[in-house]
């Protein structure tokens, strides 16, 4: 058995009354994909947000790469990397100086090769000199994917990476998360309201409503255990607290 | 603490203001309109004061100087409001890079602005008014120095307000360092604040530096012990910035603030 790249134990946050996220326990393995699920407020969010130090947790434990993230933040990060369709790049720099200053941030060997590569592979190269925000949303979500691979990340955090993507460009996103994990062992942590790309991208789900965690295993297994037809069934019935 | 991160958060600023007219602007603008309208007053006054030595260097002096410390502080909190509006924060922080780090690189930022601010500002005080600052002489660069390190230390607490209330708080990058103008002896001796001001005087590094400008332009000596005291008050205040920021960071980190800030 492979040792967890990620480990949660306990993990609790409270928001003034609001328990937001309740004694969630999991780990992430080497080459795994985690999908995070759960309707508006479960908690989702709130867990990559203290996986990626921007939120101090109430009570728990995280490791990552076997160390505590309260005490090597700036070690585990060189090889952490996260992207979020919530958050933005400076719009007033251009594509490419953008991911210059990212591949500076991480210290990024061969840094105008790595951008070239990811100016390819997310098919962005035609605007690389264009200002962010004369881009379109589609292009800056590639954009947000680029940034989050710049440093070849271990480990990869995905607050819903495809959300202003088209279907061609999700979809040739989600084959590329795939090859990319495949080829280099990649752990991903993935939250995604499109239960479709739940189920084709997750090895494992973890299940969350109101901060719990309800159910986990593979999706087949979670589908088998709430006795419906597929994710989106399982989604509509937590989501309407049919029988929780 | 790493360089490289203090220098790539440094070049996401050169890059915005190598080609942003607007930003480039307000770096010049108000230094520019305050030269002229405070500059032709003094020159104007100064017709009457023939017995006052040094009028006109007592005033742009001040002004320049004055300006200097503002956009050290701007240096700061204005670039940090550059990352909050590119909603660019939660990639910063969530990257190796430490809050330390963080201020590091925009002071490295404040002094290019500054830089900048007090080469035009000499310059065209020079042309409008014939007026040489540097004949104030080589004293005037540990004040200069002293001056900096104030807007720093404004500037950082300013920054960590903001982190803390949100974009409510924008008005003080603006505000707060003029809060500190009157008790700062810019334009007259601590000698005249009614007492309980000249007390808060006394603790604020950039009194001693104006006093220490208007003792070099009088008596031609060099105010060691103005130097001292603000240099020494600097230290501290600077010191205490850095605290309350780090001390703000955890809250805002431990509330849930810095996403919400961020996105």
């Amino acid at each position: 058995m492979f040792e967890p790249v990620v480990e949660v134990k306990g993990l609790t946050k409270v928001f003034k009354s609001l328990k937001a996220v309740d004694n969630v326990s999991f780990n992430i393995y080497p080459g795994e994909i985690l999908g995070l699920l759960g309707p508006n407020g479960a908690g989702k969010t709130t867990i990559i947000h203290m996986l990626l130090d921007l939120t101090t947790p109430a009570s728990g434990a995280i490791k990552i790469f076997g160390l505590d993230l309260n005490k090597h933040r700036e070690r585990i990060f060189k090889d952490v990397n996260f992207s979020s369709s919530y958050v933005s790049m400076p719009n007033s720099l251009t594509v490419k100086e953008n991911l210059k200053v990212f591949a500076r941030l991480y210290r990024v060997k061969e840094k105008e090769k790595r951008i070239s590569e990811l100016l390819k592979i997310f098919e962005i190269e035609a605007i690389k000199d264009k200002l962010v925000r004369h881009i379109s949303s589609g292009h800056q979500t590639r954009l947000n994917l680029a940034k989050s691979l710049i440093n070849n990340p271990k480990v990869l955090f995905l607050d819903e990476p495809t959300a202003s993507l088209d279907p061609d460009i999700a979809d040739k996103t989600r084959s590329l998360l795939k090859l990319i994990k495949k080829e280099r062992n990649l752990s991903i942590l993935y939250t995604s309201h499109n239960m479709k790309e739940m189920e084709e991208m997750s090895d494992r789900i973890i299940f969350l409503h109101k901060g719990r965690i309800i159910a986990a295993g593979k999706p087949e297994e979670i589908i088998r255990d709430f006795k419906r037809k597929n994710l989106e069934e399982v989604f509509l019935k937590v989501a309407r607290e049919e029988k929780i | 603490m790493k360089p490289h991160r203090i220098i790539a958060l440094f070049t996401r600023h050169m890059y915005l203001y190598r080609r942003s007219l607007p930003r480039l602007l307000e770096v010049f603008y108000w230094p520019l309109l305050d030269l002229l309208l405070w500059g032709f007053i003094t020159v104007y006054l100064a017709q009457f004061r023939q017995n006052l030595p040094g009028f006109i260097t007592f005033f742009l002096g001040a002004l320049i100087l004055w300006d200097i410390l503002f956009r050290s502080q701007q240096g700061i909190s204005v670039s940090f409001l550059e990352d909050l509006w590119a909603k660019n924060l939660l990639n910063l922080f969530a990257s190796p890079l430490s809050p330390v780090e963080y201020i590091l690189s925009l002071m490295m930022v404040s002094i290019v602005k500054l830089i900048a601010v007090a080469g035009i500002m000499a310059a065209l005080a020079w042309v409008f008014y014939s007026f040489n600052i540097f004949l104030i002489g080589i004293s005037l660069i540990p004040f200069v120095l002293s001056l900096m390190i104030m807007g720093w230390a404004i500037g950082i607490i300013t920054t960590a307000l903001i982190l803390r209330f949100g974009q409510e708080a924008e008005v003080l990058a603006w505000a707060l360092g003029f809060l500190f103008m009157p008790v700062s002896a810019v334009f007259y001796p601590v000698s005249v604040l009614p007492p309980f001001l000249q007390t808060i005087a006394h603790c604020v590094p950039a009194s001693y530096v104006f006093e220490g400008m208007r003792s070099v332009i009088t008596t031609g000596s060099f105010p060691l012990n103005e130097l001292l005291l603000s240099s020494g008050l600097n230290a501290i205040y600077v010191l205490i910035a850095f605290l309350f920021f780090q001390w703000n960071f955890s809250i805002v980190k431990r509330r849930g603030l810095l996403v919400r800030i961020g996105e």
